[in-house]
């Protein structure tokens, strides 16, 4: 932390000078091909840009000083790393239910981080501008290391726990993680503009913090130390993303005034996607840690509405608007967590994960955070639930859900007005009728329904015989599908998913802490 | 637009390198608000909040780089000016 080994002899730069002679100062123009040939992908969205120079990076980071500090940060996170396996640090976590919420995290947002990584090595190659090309360049850089810190530290889990193993296989086949598989590659298939408003602004300005701060600091707060280190981590690095996002939208809405149309309907369709993929974060929140830092009512009214609404007052002065429908969003708040969380304990024979039901107690604490809502809609429902399971009635739905064309979400969702009925809409197109969860997702889709018409939706691909392993024979007597599909999306039934209760995790954690079947605490062991 | 009162925000790590940052902070703006949650303090301004470098070295008693902070940032809302002696977040309206 001192700055005296900056390496200059004589004078030393400002930050400014430093960050023109290093971003600017690099860039060149091309003489053997024409520019717009170079960079072939910035005229397909109408968006105009006059001045590339304009693009300024406001911590004025420059490639030496980000490599000083990464490694700073990688010696700090390794160090914990290292602790952690040493001093067998998964015994320390609150409960062993906790570990659901990384197998979440490890199959649908590790993969993201990577497509990321993707995503930004593209881009940086087709923006013209230096300071933009440098921004993008770090964040591909950043988002590979979150990849592989976040496989490094879960590594230690995966020893102990099971439905750790095969998150990137997971990720490309198990139905529910279309859901962050298909955001991305949506994104990635766009042109460069709709690319960085969607991941940069959509997603790390408006909806990141949702995801790292109160999961982190719940990580935290269930005592799990390599993951708080490599989540903090990473998100030292997304507050220059954010950063990045912010300028982003300033740099396009102020180079053109028609930018400001197009700006408006990028930033419509990609708070809608991701406030869909943050669904499965609401849950982690208020169904999944055993000990609970917040509700997702609460986090969305501080990261969303206080936040977001604060960024788009400021925003207001380009004529940008706050997202269609996000009074939708606000409005589902007392509902997005329940909905949610039933269906993955109705699916959960075919999920990576364990379920289970809310004790009295963590009841207790959603009807206090839900007083609206959830004694007179959701406890209901949880109680009839446990009077099936003592009578050994154990519901599991059998059937494959309706996937909503755009976010790929199963229709499990209610009316934002009338939590009794469900919502659903219904496009035709070309003579197909497609589905939606919502309003929203129908207008993403009617956007740009040749896009959407080729997504792949788990539940036909299923239904369709897309989703067995090379080596299955769906023509022979006896064929088993539900377990040949199992097989194919690398899940073992019964150790890797269904109740909690009764499993191998659940017998090892009891093993391993001296805990008896009843939960009581044993005597430990005589040394 | 809508009548939510803009803030901004910094989300800091908590350890011992954020404990002047936080000081300093809390010294150079006396609206700003300090909620500590587990693992993370954030430090919330009533639209602007300024991080000086000055005011971190006379805590620390020794020079500091200010871009030091990003080891230790998790999060931040607002637009960001930075320059050597100083890291302002503020909304514009």
């Amino acid at each position: 932390m001192n700055n005296t080994h900056t390496g200059q002899a004589g004078k030393k730069l400002s930050l400014k000078e430093k960050y023109a002679l290093m971003t600017r100062g690099l860039g060149w123009d091309t003489s053997y091909e024409p520019m717009d040939k170079v960079f072939d992908q910035l005229g397909l969205e109408g968006i105009r840009i006059h001045d590339w120079d304009k693009w300024e990076d406001p911590f004025r980071l420059t490639m030496d000083a980000y490599w000083k500090y990464q490694a700073e940060k990688e010696r700090k996170l390794y160090a914990v790393l290292d602790a952690f396996q040493q001093n067998n640090g998964h015994l320390n976590i609150s409960d062993a239910r906790y570990v659901n919420t990384l197998k979440l995290f490890f199959t649908g947002i590790t993969p993201a981080e990577y497509n990321a990584h993707r995503l930004f090595a593209m881009l940086g190659r087709q923006f013209p501008g230096p300071g933009a090309a440098i921004a993008c360049q770090m964040q591909a850089v950043d988002e590979l290391r979150h990849v592989q810190t976040q496989i490094h530290s879960i590594s230690q889990y995966n020893k102990y726990f099971n439905g750790l193993h095969d998150h990137s296989v997971m990720n490309d086949r198990l139905w529910y993680l279309s859901v962050p598989k298909s955001f991305f590659e949506d994104a990635i298939s766009s042109g460069p503009f709709e690319q960085i408003i969607a991941i940069s602004f959509a997603l790390e300005y408006l909806l990141t913090n949702l995801v790292f701060m109160p999961f982190m600091s719940g990580a935290a707060y269930n005592g799990d130390m390599a993951t708080v280190t490599f989540g903090f981590s990473s998100q030292s690095d997304e507050a220059r993303h954010m950063t990045l996002g912010l300028e982003c939208i300033k740099f396009v809405l102020e180079q053109d005034p028609g930018n400001v149309e197009i700006i408006q309907r990028y930033l419509d369709k990609w708070f809608w996607r991701g406030y869909k993929v943050l669904g499965l974060v609401s849950m982690m929140l208020d169904y999944m840690l055993p000990r609970k830092v917040m509700s997702w009512k609460e986090a969305w009214e501080i990261y969303f509405v206080q936040n977001g609404g604060s960024l788009f007052n400021d925003l207001s002065r380009y004529g940008l608007r706050m997202p269609r429908h996000w009074e939708q969003s606000v409005a589902e708040a007392e509902h997005l967590s329940h909905q949610t969380w039933n269906s993955f304990y109705n699916f959960s024979d075919a999920a990576a994960f364990h379920v289970w039901l809310p004790s009295d107690e963590d009841m207790a604490w959603l009807s206090e955070k839900y007083p609206n809502t959830f004694d007179q809609h959701y406890r209901p429902r949880i109680e009839h639930y446990r009077r099936l399971q003592a009578e050994g009635k154990r519901y599991y739905n059998p059937s494959l859900p309706m996937l909503c064309q755009t976010c790929q979400i199963p229709l499990i969702f209610t009316e934002g007005d009338d939590p009794t009925r469900t919502s659903h809409r219904e496009t035709e197109h070309e003579g197909e009728k497609y589905h939606f969860c919502s309003d929203g997702c129908q207008e993403v889709f009617e956007q740009q329904p040749d896009k959407y018409v080729s997504a792949w939706l788990p539940a036909h691909q299923i239904l369709q015989g897309n989703c067995f392993a090379p080596d299955a024979d769906p023509q022979a007597a006896g064929f088993q599908a539900e377990a040949e599909v199992m097989r194919y999306f690398h899940v073992n039934p019964g150790q890797d998913n269904m109740d909690y209760e009764g499993s191998q995790d659940e017998a090892n954690w009891r093993l391993w802490k001296g805990l008896s079947p009843d939960g009581a605490s044993k005597a430990p062991p005589a040394a | 637009m809508n009548p939510i009162q803009s803030t901004v925000f910094m989300a800091l790590q908590t350890n011992d390198d954020t404990r002047p940052i936080i000081e300093a902070l809390q010294r150079d703006n006396p609206a700003a608000v300090v909620h500590r949650l587990p693992a993370m303090v954030k430090i919330d301004a009533p639209g602007r909040l300024v991080l000086r470098r000055s005011t971190v070295e006379e805590i620390l008693g020794t020079a500091w780089d200010l871009q030091a902070i990003n080891l230790n940032l998790i999060s931040l809302s607002g637009n960001v000016d930075e320059t050597e002696d100083e890291m302002v977040l503020h909304w514009n309206r």
